[in-house]
């Protein structure tokens, strides 16, 4: 038996409870005390259900867009090689390591109707930024590594010798995609794909400046948190929150099932 | 890594050169637009205004105050995470006890939670309408609307970082080191530092890089209990926010620049880290779960 357990143990146990645990429940019970019926009155309101509607769809957006992107990315950085893979392979982190502030100006700056992008895309009578368009680009944006960084793994360990069995008993390189190598990355994609919808529904630094933020149509549900504590209407900002709250347990749920079956899957040797 | 293709192999799936070249030219196209785009725009728009301008922003007083706020947080919270993260990857890998994938779960909420909801749920901690808010008020101590309150908030945010690191690696190396350490008669502490921290260090500084990238740009969950004061409460995200709805837009790139900056150090970082062998190539908040792991490890 080593030692340190009640050491260590207790560092964590303490620490987990008052940062993590103390304020989630302080949450849940500032949101519980406004009993049944006012609470459902607050979370479906109009104005809350169209936030859930913007974030939802842009992020069911962004993420089919990821899926596809990041796939595809995932692929072109383990089977091929070209100058500047490593450059590639190091920038898909880039959405993690820059600050989402950051991000917001800049993808605002990119597609706002003067700059690099949106004066380009105006002339074709897209308006990006201030629209849901402009959210979704934000969470492809900031949720473009999830899906790259489940896959590629995986991918880098798949057998080379199932394609050449698929490929001598003289099936085509669509077939054997679809019926030998799909089925044994789709547990990874899977969970690349609900971490990234996940992060889509609560991101909101990048997403807030590139939002426009109009009430029933570009309001993300984050920032009607936001807005109910600035007008100091703590209890619909604890009921709006608890519902971003419970969202994020049930993905929460969802994704470490799917990882666990995703890892079923590919035993290492 | 493969050895080198001393025999021909043949092509694998996706290898025609039509469909190789197609697929590699889409992808770059679109990371160009995607990534590499705003990263470029931050430069430019940072500097559309002259040398002068730039540095005449970087040292206003309030964005130096703002850096100064920015780093004191980090320098609270990472040792503090690191700490934590060592502390909880110790107890989960080297002992066995009832209710480890509840803790572990618990530790991974954070990654999961919006940043906003972090922040509210701070509020009602230790905010005035919160469970300690009128015993602090009592007592003339202000967490929110202050640094300290600043703190709390990024350690919330960031403290699943290191443990995600060490967690998965310890358990791989099991513990039959620092059994036979204490076992020829090393203390703990002697068995950790000599025995265990040579094992983990770079894992460890690698969750310390990615943990303190997300403590200097932590936004929503900041801004909710910082209240904004510029020269006082104000970070630099939060200052950049300020900066860009003034019309700044400018100013608010400038102060920008110094938080992409950062980005790619952290990445050049973590690119040099992976390279000894830390991270299994993803950030921590890609990785598959700790969970996806059994956590009873008796290897």
């Amino acid at each position: 038996m080593l030692p340190g357990l009640r050491l260590s143990l207790g560092v964590t146990l303490l620490y987990v409870g008052l940062i993590v645990v103390l304020p989630l429940a302080a949450l849940v019970f500032k949101a519980s005390s406004l009993g049944f019926h006012d609470y459902w009155e607050i979370v479906s309101s109009s104005r809350a259900l169209a936030s859930y509607r913007v974030t939802v769809l842009c992020a069911l957006g962004a993420t089919v867009f990821n899926l596809f992107f990041g796939f595809a990315l995932a692929w072109v950085l383990t089977r091929y090689r070209f100058p500047g893979w490593r450059l590639v392979d190091a920038l898909v982190d880039l959405p993690f390591a820059l600050p989402t502030a950051v991000a917001g100006i800049s993808l605002t700056a990119l597609f706002a109707a003067n700059g690099w992008f949106g004066s380009v895309l105006e002339k074709v009578g897209i308006q990006v930024a201030y629209t849901p368009i402009g959210i979704t680009i934000a969470m492809c944006f900031t949720s473009l590594p999830f899906v790259v960084r489940t896959v590629q793994p995986v991918l880098e360990d798949l057998d080379p010798a199932l394609e050449e069995a698929a490929q001598s008993l003289g099936g085509s390189d669509w077939t054997i995609f679809r019926k030998v190598m799909l089925p044994l990355l789709a547990p990874a994609l899977l969970a690349g794909v609900s971490l990234s919808f996940a992060r889509s529904l609560g991101e909101f630094g990048a997403i807030i400046f590139i939002a426009g933020n109009q009430p029933m149509s570009t309001e993300i549900t984050a920032l009607l948190v936001f807005i109910r504590l600035e007008e100091y209407d703590y209890q619909a900002a604890a009921a709006v929150a608890s519902v971003l709250l419970i969202t994020a347990f049930v993905m929460l749920a969802l994704t470490n099932w799917m990882q666990a079956r995703a890892l079923r899957y590919t035993v290492r040797n | 890594m493969s050895a080198a293709p001393t025999r021909r192999r043949p092509p694998r799936v996706g290898d025609q050169p039509i469909f190789r070249r197609t697929l590699i030219g889409l992808v770059l196209f679109i990371g160009v637009f995607l990534v590499l785009a705003p990263l470029v725009v931050i430069g430019v728009e940072a500097f559309a205004k002259g040398w002068q301008v730039y540095s005449a922003t970087i040292s206003h007083p309030d964005t130096l105050h703002a850096i100064m706020l920015t780093v004191l947080t980090a320098l609270v919270a990472v040792p503090v995470n690191t700490a934590f993260g060592v502390a909880a990857a110790w107890s989960i890998t080297k002992f066995d006890f009832w209710g480890k994938r509840f803790l572990l779960i618990v530790i991974e909420i954070p990654f999961s939670v919006s940043p906003i909801v972090a922040g509210v749920a701070y509020l009602f901690v230790y905010g005035l309408q919160g469970i300690f808010g009128p015993a602090l008020d009592a007592w003339n101590i202000k967490i929110l609307f202050a640094v300290p309150g600043i703190i709390l908030a990024s350690l919330f945010v960031t403290a699943p970082f290191v443990a995600r690191e060490l967690i998965p690696l310890m358990q791989a190396q099991g513990r039959d080191l620092e059994e036979a350490a204490t076992s020829l008669g090393a203390s703990g502490w002697r068995t950790f530092f000599s025995v265990t921290l040579p094992n983990i260090k770079w894992a460890l500084l690698y969750g310390v890089v990615l943990c303190n990238a997300r403590v200097m740009g932590e936004f929503g969950a900041v801004s909710v209990v910082s209240g904004n004061i510029r020269g006082q409460t104000n970070t630099l995200p939060l200052h950049i926010e300020l900066l860009y709805h003034d019309y700044q837009a400018t100013g608010a790139f400038a102060a920008a620049s110094i938080l992409a900056v950062i980005a790619v150090f952290t990445i050049i970082a973590k690119v040099a880290l992976e390279r000894r062998g830390a991270g299994r190539r993803a950030s921590p908040a890609a990785r598959p779960s700790l969970l996806s792991k059994p956590a009873e490890n008796n290897a």
